[in-house]
């Protein structure tokens, strides 16, 4: 008895140490600063516009008006709707298009890959607000402008998403592959039948990116944009703002209801998104 | 099923040629192993036949129809990996029924297929499992099974048994040989384990550097090796090498005694190769054929016999003792072995030149 004390009083001393109480600490106030904000767009979105310059965090007469009227506006889920098209569709030409690319990429010995590869690289190098105007310039003489595909074109295939998939296909085993090939499957469905679901983790970190990625999407959606039928609930959300006075309770509820399915994927997602950064040893 | 024919088959990478005109019948039914170090060609020369490497140079006939354009599933050949290639997120059932994935059969069909198939390889009760729950053995069991679904001409294995302990590689190679014996289908195995190719074969190919050096029954490799290499690759433990010199009809070499032999035809430096089955710890030097005596320098008791480790003149050889010998190292030792057992050995060209 007196020796399981002895260890456990061991154990805790070994837990408590000073380093271990400095880290936590960090992690706490990091954890507080990235949480704050989420609970005052919360606490705001049950406010009045009366309350919102009364910082208090919890609301003194929550109410759910600022919902009602937001829900009720047929505009905003004409906007949520967009949105989720938009990231899906987007989500869904990643997946398929940068796993087909990193795939042949990984898989296949020809001239020139390797220039391909880095000349696909490369393109991350240029930054969005460079790309902006040569867009324009082509959306508006393609006569994509006002259109899901003129918000949508510029990222239904990225870099990054190849470069993942690339690392990812380069651990499959080739003699699954060749094994398929003897069994006489087609390149084609050796890529789908046996690569693709040999990369799940990969598939999903990409899936995930992709879909924040766009859900979030304002800067292009913006500039591409003028007719309120195609806006996309950040820049929707963002008119609330563009009139005579700022509308913080309905900016916040907005941003609520949107944050919402962003914080389903990655609950339901995060273990995925996790295994596949760690996996293609990239930072997030 | 169907006879598989190599005629000057050659394979090249840019400049470099891993495989150098190999000529090679292997008949219908035949149970042909390719045996050699790594980086000898075999595995290239298995890919070849199975369509996964083009062909550079000569022909590969398949049932008398030449192939070397026809992809790997126009074969009709199957094929069982080293490391298995099952697919992790299929069932065993689903992973056996993928190699009918391209087949015209009904569903019903292809179930049966799947079940007989299933049967003879003792899977029936593992078809809803995936792979991740089998052992290395069953994995092994599913590869084979994809394979065999498609009743194909001929079966192609590479290294299959590589990844699994000795004990299940021992069980493995059994079944492998029974299943072949109950298919009749030409198998052509590749391995670098002189045991397998022993154990398992009909015919063995040895390659070294991209070349076939001899062809033939297990047996024939064993008595009759055609050169040093093949002779020291067959067999376990190697064949022991002594260097000697003939003239006049004598052989002599330092440190040993030799009487009573007759020698094939050959004047100056010859390499003397002796099984270390064949050189037997005896009670006193003398008698027929070669001996001698040297300093133990290291023992392996197995059991059923001992492997003593000594130097006979200024060769390091290996002999045998009964399991129940086991002699102290730093002792003395006579060994013999006699008129017949020896093999004699160009010293320049490595090439064999007959028993003594």
């Amino acid at each position: 008895m007196t020796a399981i004390t002895t260890t456990e009083l061991a154990a805790n001393r070994r837990d408590i140490r000073p380093g271990r109480i400095i880290v936590w600490s960090l992690l706490f106030i990091g954890g507080l600063i990235m949480i704050t904000p989420l609970l005052y767009m919360f606490s705001t979105s049950l406010k009045t516009s009366a309350q919102v310059y009364d910082l208090r965090l919890v609301p003194a007469a929550p109410t759910l008006d600022n919902y009602i009227k937001v829900l009720g506006d047929g505009r905003f889920m004409q906007w949520f709707f967009n949105s989720t098209f938009i990231a899906l569709t987007v989500t869904a030409s990643n997946v398929f298009f940068d796993s087909l690319v990193g795939y042949t990429l990984a898989k296949f010995q020809f001239r020139g890959r390797y220039f391909i590869f880095l000349a696909i690289l490369s393109t991350l190098m240029i930054p969005t607000e460079m790309l902006v105007i040569p867009w324009y310039l082509m959306s508006s003489q393609l006569g994509w402008l006002n259109s899901y595909w003129g918000i949508m074109f510029p990222g239904m295939m990225t870099a990054f998403g190849t470069f993942l998939m690339k690392q990812f296909f380069e651990g499959v085993p080739n003699d699954f592959l060749e094994a398929a090939r003897v069994d006489g499957l087609n390149e084609f469905t050796i890529w789908w039948k046996i690569a693709m679901p040999m990369v799940v983790p990969a598939i999903s970190a990409l899936a995930i990116f992709t879909f924040l990625g766009n859900w979030t999407a304002f800067f292009w959606p913006l500039i591409v944009t003028t007719s309120k039928e195609l806006y996309t609930l950040p820049v929707g959300i963002s008119s609330f703002s563009a009139e005579s006075s700022i509308q913080w309770e309905l900016i916040m509820t907005g941003a609520a209801i949107g944050t919402i399915p962003t914080l389903l994927v990655f609950l339901l997602l995060q273990r995925y998104i996790v295994r596949g950064v760690m996996l293609a040893g990239l930072k997030g | 099923m169907a006879k598989i024919e190599l005629q000057g088959l050659v394979k090249e990478y840019g400049k470099t040629r891993a495989v150098h005109g190999i000529d090679l019948t292997i008949e219908d039914g035949e149970f042909v192993v390719f045996v050699g170090p790594s980086g000898c060609g075999k595995s290239t020369t298995l890919r070849m036949i199975a369509g996964l490497e083009d062909i550079s140079g000569g022909k590969l006939l398949i049932g008398d129809e030449v192939v070397n354009q026809r992809a790997p599933k126009q074969r009709n050949i199957a094929m069982v990996f080293q490391n298995y290639a099952i697919y992790p997120h299929m069932t065993v059932g689903q992973n056996i029924g993928f190699g009918l994935y391209t087949s015209k059969l009904s569903k019903a069909e292809k179930q049966q297929r799947i079940a007989e198939t299933g049967k003879i390889l003792g899977l029936e009760k593992l078809l809803d499992r995936r792979p991740a729950a089998l052992s290395g053995g069953q994995r092994q069991r599913v590869a084979i099974g994809r394979a065999m679904v498609r009743d194909p001409v001929a079966f192609l294995f590479d290294e299959p048994l590589s990844n699994l302990d000795a004990q299940l590689r021992s069980q493995m190679r059994m079944e492998i040989k029974s299943l072949h014996r109950r298919l009749g289908t030409t198998i052509v195995y590749v391995t670098h384990d002189q045991v397998e190719a022993m154990t398992m074969a009909d015919k063995i190919v040895v390659m070294r550097d991209g070349d076939i050096l001899q062809v033939g029954t297990p047996t024939d490799l064993y008595e009759n090796p055609v050169d040093v290499f093949t002779a020291r690759f067959i067999g376990s433990p190697s064949m022991n090498m002594v260097e000697g010199q003939v003239a006049g009809g004598v052989l002599t070499v330092e440190g040993v005694q030799i009487s009573g032999l007759t020698l094939p035809p050959h004047q100056g430096k010859a390499l003397i190769g002796i099984r270390p089955h064949d050189l037997i710890v005896a009670e006193g030097t003398g008698g027929a054929g070669l001996s001698g005596s040297g300093m133990v320098e290291a023992v392996e008791p197995l059991g059923s016999e001992t492997l003593v480790h000594l130097r006979l003149g200024n060769n390091l050889v290996i002999a045998t003792a009964p399991g129940r010998v086991v002699p102290a190292i730093g002792s003395t030792v006579s060994v013999q072995a006699e008129p017949g057992s020896l093999y004699l050995f160009d010293a320049a060209s490595e090439k064999a030149l007959g028993h003594a």
